[in-house]
This record gives structure tokens, sequence and C-alpha cells, in this order.
């Protein structure tokens, strides 16, 4: 196979970006639908040939291109140069498969909205620069795909920009990002001033030789953790994934879930051989996932938007995979991202399905008994559902099951506390998600039929915002609805079918990891192995391995145990969870404001930084010193010719007057004053 | 006919006697003679300036001039024509040649009356920033660097937009003559001292520490310099009259105002004659650099007028540049030139389009604005990527030169830089604040009071041929890096290698090293780059012969 190939993969997107986003807009739909379509096809294309070539994990293990220059200065070069491993190979399927899918879906979903061409170009230039991340073999060309999915992601959370939280949701985004890789710039300077390359076989060669641990690889690998925490939004950078679903629905499940917010993770895993160097990374990568995802899955359960309850769900999970991370279970890490990117794209599609039935309407609180309506979106839903609960045979739960495991049985001082936590959140994750499930298809209607359904999503109930935004208070539902609901439609072939194939792949994605102790062989775990060897599980693990079945026992309980609550609160006795909430008000605020978080932010943060410009910047040392010293010499200046003036009065009289002064001060100088001086 | 040995002196007279054909050509209202007229001499100009990258021969011994043209203009005192340009130089001469054209079009109906004034007065600017640009005499130069003040302020007095102009014009005045003043006495000394103007000899001898024994002289010498140079720039807190000029200022004067003249002023002439002091100075520059990164970004996030927040966001990346050159690394020094070329092309692309908002709904003031995205979508498209290229998005041009500027910063030498290093990066977060936010507001949201107001019109064909230029060269520049790095590398490399007392204090065998190099005979060839000192051997020894005339290769005219 031609290594030029690679090349292609990114740059086709590219060029897809370009036509649609110069013409497009005198383009008919279908045209920039098929630009937009063909240019995503083309690389997944190429990623299954590179597949083929690279014999599934039995060919070679990597397969690399290097073209000029991009930087060369006198002692330090960086060249376009891409490498493709088995890692790089799992994400390139990941991306452009279900990539893909999401265009594929995009295009029945987005048919009634303005600026289509915009929408479908953006898409594109996402898909180049998801691409370019994982090609990259040195750390600033993946710092190039790094940024620009950022860009891609702040112009599609934009893409309503009329609206101002749109326009805020997209700005704060790229903002929080920026914070994230201001780290990871950091990094990237001490890793070339300590080993004068940001290549990424010079520098791990050059860390895996090295006998330190700690130290300034601690420092590194802490920064590259900040700039994980921006882009997979971990605590404490979080808050910028909850706001981005102001952007289209699509773009949440490609970007928001499936794809971009994967980046972190894929970084840590990508720079193992450091955080292996660095316990203390480790540690804090573990502890950050594991807070992460118990604090975001507590969020989750008093959502009413759907579609933030499947961002904190994303927060959480991306949280799950952080763990695996610091418990150096990088493979388990990739597992779970992998499969979650298909439960939660499809999580996602099902719920722009949903919201697309309901003409834009995304309050939980205002839909139910959807599952007679809409089956397909139903049923494809309830896949992932069960896939993110952790039911077994789901794909979900394979992966997140040996995440615990491995948490479990980790080195980490923590390793028990770590599992609990994850576990608390398996429950909680299975509790929400039935909630999501029961308060939108099953439970009498609550909505009220919008006439005409082609308003645009850009809308989304804003108008049932306002009129119940007095009624709807804690976890209280409207009265169901005397509505007709012939208005309410299941979606057309073009979105259903992305939502099929997805809700095969949650099914059977975990397949491929089945462990041992279930009587499979872990392939997927042995197919990173090259890229992971030298986090090996030791012997002393192996032994451990009757655990498993035990620690899955207990957390597939732990979901069912969830299921049981949401099922009893939801769907037996709808009015508990309203009940309960008002029982314990102030935890439930808490909750509801998502720990009031933002505000904090906003408070310690922001506002000050804000005033401190103004006032002190702006007023004291910009008008006041640094004016204020041009402005007080000028007035010096002026008011000492103004003195001077005074002399030169054109008085005849005055003159004599300063001439008999002057001579009188001569003298009396001459005579008194200087007079020791002047010999 | 060979162009190499006059190419010089032929892009200083093309905008000259162009200023002086339209100072002759009488004005009517409403014709556009002298617009016409100054787009045609900006085109020559910069066709003329296109031979020097075209032509230039990027294998040449660092640090050695090219294009060189040589003849003595006043026997006593020794003031010479001296005109050349070597990897630092080139493509700001290119650069100036380049914004000229773009500043016409910018000026195409936002100048309507006194249409000759203006563009003589700018071609003169021209002149003058070409001329800062080429000279390699003491004398000459200072002749330019007084000059690119005169039409300056002249526009600014007669062209501003409030009431304000001429005190802001004033202003502009005193914060670049009076230093200039004493930069003219530090000159004078320097010739008192050594009996030439000649940089190229006065280099050599600086390196042969052979200037003066008398070290407070040399000192103050090197201040008056660097003082002059870095209101200029402007360096924090220097920066007292940028916001007032920026504010007044036209577009196409706006667009040559900060950055770039002094910027290379102090490389060419700070850095080489005073590489002692400039590295004895850097840690404070370092400092400045940094802290004027942060203080612009934050104080452009706080701004509710569209020019001040330019003028504060340019503050902030001439900051970097700054840093960059002052970390004496060769990333620091060719990220800070490479980024003298971006700022100056991100800056451009930002002024012409405030003025293509202003020339629409006549104000500045932000809060007027919003939600335009919808009625100009071209523009919409422009401003964004001028952000991007202005918050330093990799694959765009600004990305390559704050990367390098900043992994100098970590690894040079002085004390506390990573501290200073990590000042500056924050100023990658701020940046992307002020300007998205900036962006907001304008473009997104509801319709704002002027722009529901007005009717406003998208780009038009005049807009779209300035706009666009620029745009490409961000992407291609953040692209091909290499196309202008080798050349500025060759600046950069012998720059930062610079072998000074700074080093000689540390490591003793450094010291000797510059000696042994400067005594090669005249004859050998041979750069003399190996322990980093870089200086022509034929000009080193030109000039311990002074003060007879250097004997320059290319001198034959």
């Amino acid at each position: 196979m031609n290594p030029q190939l690679l090349w292609l993969i990114p740059i086709l997107p590219f060029a897809g970006f370009l036509i649609n986003g110069t013409v497009g807009r005198k383009l008919p739909r279908a045209a920039v639908s098929a630009i937009a379509l063909l240019f995503t096809a083309a690389p997944a294309v190429i990623v299954a040939m590179l597949w083929n070539y690279m014999k599934f994990g039995n060919g070679p293990l990597t397969f690399s291109a290097v073209s000029r220059p991009w930087i060369a200065v006198s002692g330090f070069q960086v060249n376009f140069a891409f490498t493709v491993d088995h890692l790089t190979l799992i994400m390139l399927a990941v991306i452009t498969g279900v990539g893909f899918l999401i265009h594929l879906y995009s295009v029945g979903y987005m048919a009634h909205e303005d600026g289509f061409w915009r929408f479908f170009a953006y898409l594109n230039l996402f898909m180049f620069f998801m691409l370019v991340l994982v090609l990259s073999s040195s750390f600033l060309l993946l710092f190039v795909g790094w940024e620009g999915v950022g860009l891609a992601s702040y112009l599609l959370i934009g893409f309503y920009f009329t609206k101002d939280s749109a326009a805020n949701a997209g700005k704060k985004a790229f903002v929080v990002n920026r914070i994230g890789d201001f780290g990871f710039l950091l990094a990237m300077f001490l890793l070339l001033a300590h080993f004068g390359s940001l290549d990424f076989n010079s520098v791990f060669t050059q860390i895996s030789a090295t006998p330190l641990t700690g130290g300034f690889l601690t420092a590194i690998a802490l920064l590259l953790v900040v700039g994980a925490t921006g882009k997979s939004a971990q605590i404490p950078l979080y808050i910028w994934l909850p706001d981005a679903m102001e952007g289209p629905t699509p773009v949440s499940a490609l970007i928001h879930a499936a794809t971009m917010v994967t980046a972190g993770i894929y970084m840590v895993a990508r720079c193992h051989v450091l955080f292996d160097k660095s316990p203390t990374a480790l540690m804090v990568v573990a502890v950050i996932g594991a807070a992460t995802a118990l604090m975001a899955a507590t969020i989750g359960m008093v959502q009413h938007d759907i579609k933030r309850v499947l961002a904190y769900s994303t927060v959480s999970q991306l949280g799950y995979m952080f763990l695996a991370c610091g418990v150096g279970a990088y493979s388990a890490a990739i597992f779970h991202l992998m499969t979650h990117a298909f439960f939660k794209a499809l999580l996602f599609l099902a719920a722009g399905s949903v919201i697309h039935a309901l003409s834009g309407e995304q309050d939980m609180r205002v839909m139910g008994g959807l599952w007679r309506k809409i089956p397909v979106t139903f049923g494809t839903m309830t896949m992932g559902v069960l896939a993110i609960a952790g039911i077994p045979i789901w794909a979900g739960f394979f992966s997140k099951d040996e995440i615990l495991y491995q948490a479990f049985i980790s080195d980490n001082p923590l390793a028990k506390l770590l599992w609990l936590v994850g576990l608390i959140t398996a429950g909680l994750t299975s509790f929400y998600m039935f909630r999501l499930w029961f308060k939108t298809f099953f439970g009498a209607p609550r909505f009220e039929e919008h006439g005409h359904s082609h308003d645009l999503h850009a809308a989304h109930g804003a108008a049932i915002h306002a009129r119940h935004d007095t009624k709807l208070v804690l976890e209280a539902e409207p009265e169901p609805a005397h509505g007709h609901a012939h208005g309410v439609h299941e979606s057309p072939w073009i979105m259903t079918l992305p939502l099929i194939i997805l809700a095969i792949l949650a099914t059977v994605g975990g397949w491929v990891g089945v462990p041992l102790a279930f009587g499979g062989h872990n392939e997927f775990e042995h197919f990173l192995e090259p890229v992971f060897s030298s986090a090996a599980v030791t012997p002393e693990h192996v032994s451990f391995r009757g655990a498993e079945p035990i620690l899955a026992v207990v957390s597939i309980a732990v979901a069912v145990l969830g299921f049981l609550i949401a099922y009893f609160c939801y769907y037996r006795k709808p009015g508990t969870a309203g009940a309960f909430a008002q029982k314990f008000k102030p935890l439930y605020s808490l909750l509801d404001h998502k720990y009031w978080v933002d505000e904090i932010y906003g408070t310690v943060i922001v506002t000050p930084l804000l005033a401190f410009s103004r006032f002190f910047l702006g007023y004291f040392v910009d008008t006041g010193l640094v004016q204020g010293t041009g402005g007080s010499l000028t007035a010096g200046t002026r008011s000492f010719a103004w003195l001077v003036r005074r002399v030169q009065s054109g008085n005849i009289r005055s003159y004599a007057g300063w001439l008999a002064l002057g001579a009188a001060a001569v003298i009396a100088v001459v005579v008194f004053g200087l007079h020791p001086h002047l010999r | 006919m060979n162009l190499d040995h006059s190419i010089l002196t032929l892009i200083l007279l093309a905008p000259l006697v162009g200023a002086g054909v339209l100072a002759l050509i009488p004005e009517r209202a409403g014709n556009k003679i002298h617009a016409i007229g100054a787009l045609i001499v900006t085109l020559v100009t910069l066709g003329l300036t296109l031979h020097l990258p075209w032509h230039f021969n990027y294998a040449a011994a660092r640090g050695s001039f090219q294009f060189d043209q040589n003849c003595p203009w006043i026997a006593s005192p020794a003031i010479r024509y001296h005109l050349g340009v070597d990897g630092l130089s080139m493509w700001l001469v290119v650069l100036a040649g380049f914004l000229a054209p773009i500043g016409v079009l910018a000026s195409w109906n936002a100048v309507k009356e006194r249409t000759k004034l203006f563009y003589t007065l700018f071609l003169l600017q021209q002149v003058a920033m070409l001329g800062i640009f080429l000279a390699l005499d003491l004398f000459l130069y200072y002749g330019f660097w007084e000059l690119s003040l005169v039409p300056m302020t002249l526009l600014i007095a007669t062209f501003g937009r409030t009431e304000n102009r001429r005190k802001a014009a004033i202003k502009f005045f005193l914060y670049a003559f009076i230093p200039s003043a004493i930069l003219l006495v530090a000159m004078l000394w320097l010739y008192a001292r050594t009996g030439t103007f000649d940089l190229p000899t006065l280099q050599a001898l600086a390196a042969q520490h052979a200037i003066s024994t008398n070290h407070t002289a040399l000192w103050l010498c090197s201040l008056a310099f660097l003082a002059a140079f870095a209101v200029k720039v402007p360096i924090f807190p220097l920066h007292g009259w940028l916001s007032d000029a920026v504010q007044e200022a036209p577009t196409a004067a706006v667009m040559v105002l900060a950055g770039k003249l002094g910027l290379y002023s102090i490389l060419r002439f700070s850095f080489g004659i005073f590489p002692e002091q400039s590295r004895h100075i850097a840690p404070w520059l370092i400092a400045l650099g940094a802290i004027g990164i942060a203080y612009g970004a934050l104080l452009a996030l706080i701004q509710t007028d569209l020019k001040k927040l330019a003028a504060f966001s340019t503050l902030s990346h001439v900051s970097f540049i700054v840093l960059g050159i002052f970390t004496f690394t060769t990333m620091g020094i060719d990220g800070g030139v490479y980024q003298i070329l971006n700022e100056s092309l991100v800056g451009a692309a930002l002024f012409v389009l405030l003025g293509l908002l202003y020339e629409r709904y006549g104000t500045y003031d932000i809060r007027d604005y919003g939600g335009l995205a919808t009625k100009h979508p071209w523009m919409v498209t422009m401003f964004v990527i001028t952000t991007l290229a202005a918050v330093g998005l990799p694959m765009l041009n600004g990305f390559v030169g704050e990367f390098l500027i900043l992994s100098g910063a970590m690894q040079s030498v002085f004390s506390y830089h990573i501290f200073w290093t990590v000042v500056g990066t924050t100023g990658v977060i701020f940046g992307a604040a002020y300007m998205l936010w900036m962006i907001q507001r304008i473009f997104y949201g509801k319709l704002g009071l002027r722009s529901e107001e007005v009717k406003g019109w998208d780009l038009c064909a005049r807009e779209h041929v300035e706009l666009w230029p620029l745009a490409i060269l961000f992407l291609v520049m953040g692209l091909a890096s290499p196309v202008w790095m080798q050349a500025i590398d060759s600046y950069g490399a012998a720059a930062a290698n610079r072998p000074v007392a700074v080093e000689a204090v540390n490591i003793e065998p450094a010291s000797s090293e510059p000696h042994n190099n400067l005594t090669l005979p005249c004859a050998q060839k041979t750069p003399c780059n190996q322990a980093g000192a870089f200086v022509d051997p034929s000009l080193a020894a030109a000039a311990v012969n002074k003060p007879a005339p250097p004997v320059n290769k290319g001198a034959q005219y």
C-alpha cells in the first residue's frame, strides 16, 4: 500500500470543507450533502484498506508517511508526518465509521435548516482536524488537530449564532479549551527544552531510556493532563460540555460524545510511556477520572433537558476512561472509548430523532408515551440505554466492567476506593438512563402538538419553557396534554438507518473484548498490546483473574438496582421522585444547580479578573501611570514655560528689575555662597 | 541587465518618484486619479521588492549583506550611501511592499478629500519605511527614521477621525521624536569613537570589543538606542501614544504604525552594535514582553471601542515579539522575526476590516453592533479567519511564530525564564477570549442599534481583493513556514549565537574564540560560524584598518 494514501485520509474531508465552504451557498442541498458524504465516505474506504493492509493486527505494526518540513529552524524541525499503529487504527475506524453515519443522519436532521451548506462544511472541517489528530506522529501536529477540533466545535456550537446562548456556549467552549491548551503548550515547551524534539518516537525512546521517574516528567505529564481535562471535559474544566449542547444534535453526537472529547484520553494513552514514569501524574488522572465520573452522574440524575442528561453522562463516561488511564489500563480505556462512541452516538442521534419528532422539544417533562409513535427510535435507543447501563451482552458492560476490574486490581493505593466510586457511578448511570428512557417513552403523553413539524430546531422549546416555567418545579410533571398526536412522526430512513447500524454496534461492539473469565479471548487487549506493551499485565495480576466474575456480578446487580429504582420512581409511581426531591430540597437544589460550579467560577475567577483589568490595569496603571507620566511631563513643561514666559514681559522696567535682581544674586553668590568652592 | 546591484535603490526611488509625480497632479473633487496613481506606484514597488526573495542567495554566509550598494555620499564626516539586505530585512522589505497596495485600496473610498496630500504622504511614509529596512549607514538610517515620523504625524493630524486628532498627532510625534534626539546623540558619540557610521564595520568592531573601553558610556549609548526603538515598538510601559494614535489614524496609516520599524531597529542596531549590553538587559525585556502580552490582552478584554481594542491587541502581539527576540535563542529570534511579518499581516487585515465596518456604520463603539453575521456573511468569514490567525490557531501563520517564541523563552538561559514563559503563554487564553468576544459582540446575537438602523452591504469586489491575499497568506505562511524561515534563520541563528562577554563571564573558553576567528586572513572565505561567530572575515579585517572604508565584495556600480 502506498504510504502517500495516508495524506488523503484527512485531506479529502478538507477538500469537502473547501468546496462547501466557498461555493456551497449557491449549490442545491442535494449537492451539498452529496459532497459532504462523498468526502467522508472516501476516507472510510481508505481506512478499511489500511485495516486490510495491516491484516487486522497480524500484519505490519506501524505504517508511516513523512513529508516536507512544517517548521524548520536551526536545531529544530517538525515534519508533516503521519504514523498509523494499532491504536490509531481503532481511532480511525471509529472516527470515519461513526463520522460517516452521523453525516448521513445529518442530511435528514438538518434538511429544513438554514445554513445547510455551512453545517456540512464545518462538519467536514471537523473530520479533517480529528483525523490529523489521531494520525500525527508528533506532539506539534497532534496539537494542530487538537486546536482544530476545538475550532470546529466552536463553529458548530455557535451554529445558531443569532441565539445569544449558542454564541456564548461556543465562546465558552473555545476559551475553556484554551485553558487546557495552555497546559498542553507548556508541556510541549518543556518537552522540547529537555528532549530537543517533539516527535513521538524520539521523545518516548528517550523517556524509556531515562532511569528517572517523577521530577520534570511529572511536571510535563501534569501539564498534559491539564490539556486533557480541557478537551475531554474533566474536572475542573468540564463546564463547557453541557453548554455545548446548544449545537445541533448531530454535532453533539459526533463531536461532544463520540470523537472530539475522547481526544484527551487518546492523548494520555498515546503518552503512556511518559505517564508510566510518573506515579503522581497517574494518581492525579485516576482521581480526576473517578471524581468526574461520580460528580457528573449525580448532576445527570436531575436534568430535564434530554440532551443535557446525555451531556453529563458523556462527562461521566469520559471520567471512566480517565480512571482507566490512571490505573494504567490504557487498552481498557480505549475499549471503552470505542464502545462509548457507538452507544453514545446512538443515544444522541436517537435523542435527536425524538427532538425532531417533537419539533424541537428537548424537555423530558413534556414528553412521555412516545414508544408507540416512534418505534424505531424507541427500539434503537433502548439498545443504547442497555449498553450504557452495563447490562450484560451489550457493549458497555464489557468495557465498563474491564475498567472497574482493572481499577480493583491496580497497584494504586486508592484502588479499592476508585473501584467503589466507579461502581456507585455505574448504579447512578443505570438509574438516570432508565429515568430518561421512562420519562421519554412511557407514561402519559405530556407534549402538545405543534401542527407544523418543520420548526427550526433553533427555536427549540423556547415557547414551552416560557409557558411552563412557573409550573415545572422540581420533578413535577405537567398534566397530560389532551392533544391529538398526529404531528409526532417517525424520522425518515436516512436518519433511522444510522440509528439501526449504531444499535447493532452498541449491542455486539463489546464482544471483541470479552475477557477470559467469560470464555472470551479479550482480542481487543491483544490487538493493542504492541502499543501498550510496557504496560503489560504482570503475572501477579493474572492470578487475580478469579475475582473478575464476582466483581462482574456485583456491577450487574448495581445496574439492575438502578433500573429498578428508575422503574419505581418514574413508571410505577411517577410522583415518587417529586416527593423525594421535595423532602431533600437542599440536596436536590445542589444537584439541580450543578453544584454551583459555573457560578463559583464566575465570582471567583471571571468577575475579579475583569474587575482587575478594568480598575487596576485600566484606570490605575494605564490611565494613571502610563498616560499620566506622559501627561504630567507635558504639564510640567507647560507650567515651567508659563513661569519663564513671565520674565519676557516686554516691559523695560521689569527687565531692569530682573537685571538688578540677577546682578544682586551673582554678587551675593560670589561674595558669600560659593566662595570657598570657587578656588 | 543584472538588477542585483541597483535593485535596492530602485525600490526606494519608485515610491519617491511616485510621491513627487502625485504632488504635481492637480486635485479635482471626486476624481480618483491620485488613488489610481498611488496604486500603480505601490504595485510597481511590490514587483520590485519581489526581486529580492527571487534572487536572494540563501546559502550565503550568515550575517552577510546582499544586493549591496555602497558609495560615498559625504567625504567628511564619513557618510556613505550604503544599502543592503540580509535574512532579517529581506522579507520585511517585501512586507512593506505588500502592505502598501492594500493600504491604498483600503483608503479608496475612505479618503474622499485632499486625496493629493493623503497619497503623497502615504508614499513618503513608504519611502521612509523601506529606507529604514535598507539603510546600512547609521546616518542614512537616521534620516529615514526621522522621515518616517513626519508623514505619519501629518496623516494623523489631517485625516484623523475625531476632534482629538491634532492632540494624538502631537503626542505621537513627541513620544517618537524626543528619544530619537537622544538616539542621534548616541550615534554621534559612536562616530566620535570609531570614525564610521557604517553598520557592518561597527558590528565587527563591537564583536572585537573595540568601540570603546568606557563601559558606562557604552551602556548609556546602548540605552539611548534601545529607548528610541522601544518607544516606537512600543514596549510596555512606553505605549502611551499607541491607543490615541491608533484611534485617530486612517486605516492605511495605522497598518504600519506599530511594530516592525522599532523591532527591526532593535534587531539590527541594538543587537548588532551592542550585543553584550543587549544580553545584559535581556532579562528585563523578557519580563516586559511577558507582562505586555498579558497586559495588552487583559486591557483589550474590557474595551468597548473597537480601535482601542485593536490597539491593545497590537500591544499584546508586539510584546510576543519582544519576548521572543530577547530570549537570544535561535527559536526565539526566528520566531520573533517571523512574528513581525505575521503581526503586520494580521494587524493589517484586522484594521482593514474594522475600517470597513466604520465605512458602513460610522462607529467604532462595539455596543452599537451585533447580529451582523446574517447581513454580511463574507465579512464575518474574513473576520473569523483573521481572528483565528491572531489567536494563533495552528496551520495559520500566528501559531508558528508564537510557538517558536514561547519555546525559545522556555529554552533561554536567563533567570526566571520559566516564570515569564508561563506568563506569556497566558496570552493564548486571554487572546482567544477578547478576540472571540469581539466577534460575538459584532456579529452574533440579535441586531444591535446601528446595525439595525443602517443598511450596510457585504464585501464588494475591491474589498475582496484587499482581503483575500492576506487570508491566503495566513494559511500559506502557517503551512509552509520554511519558505520564509530559510532566510530568517540565517539571521536568527547568527544573532542568537553571537559570542559576547555574557558568555565569557560564565564560560571561559568562549571568550577567546571570536578573536581567533577575527584574525583569519582576508582571503579565507570560510564563514566563521563554527564557534558561533558569524562576522565576515573581510569586514572584520577592514574594521581593524579603520578608518579606511570597508572593502566590500559587492560594491560594484
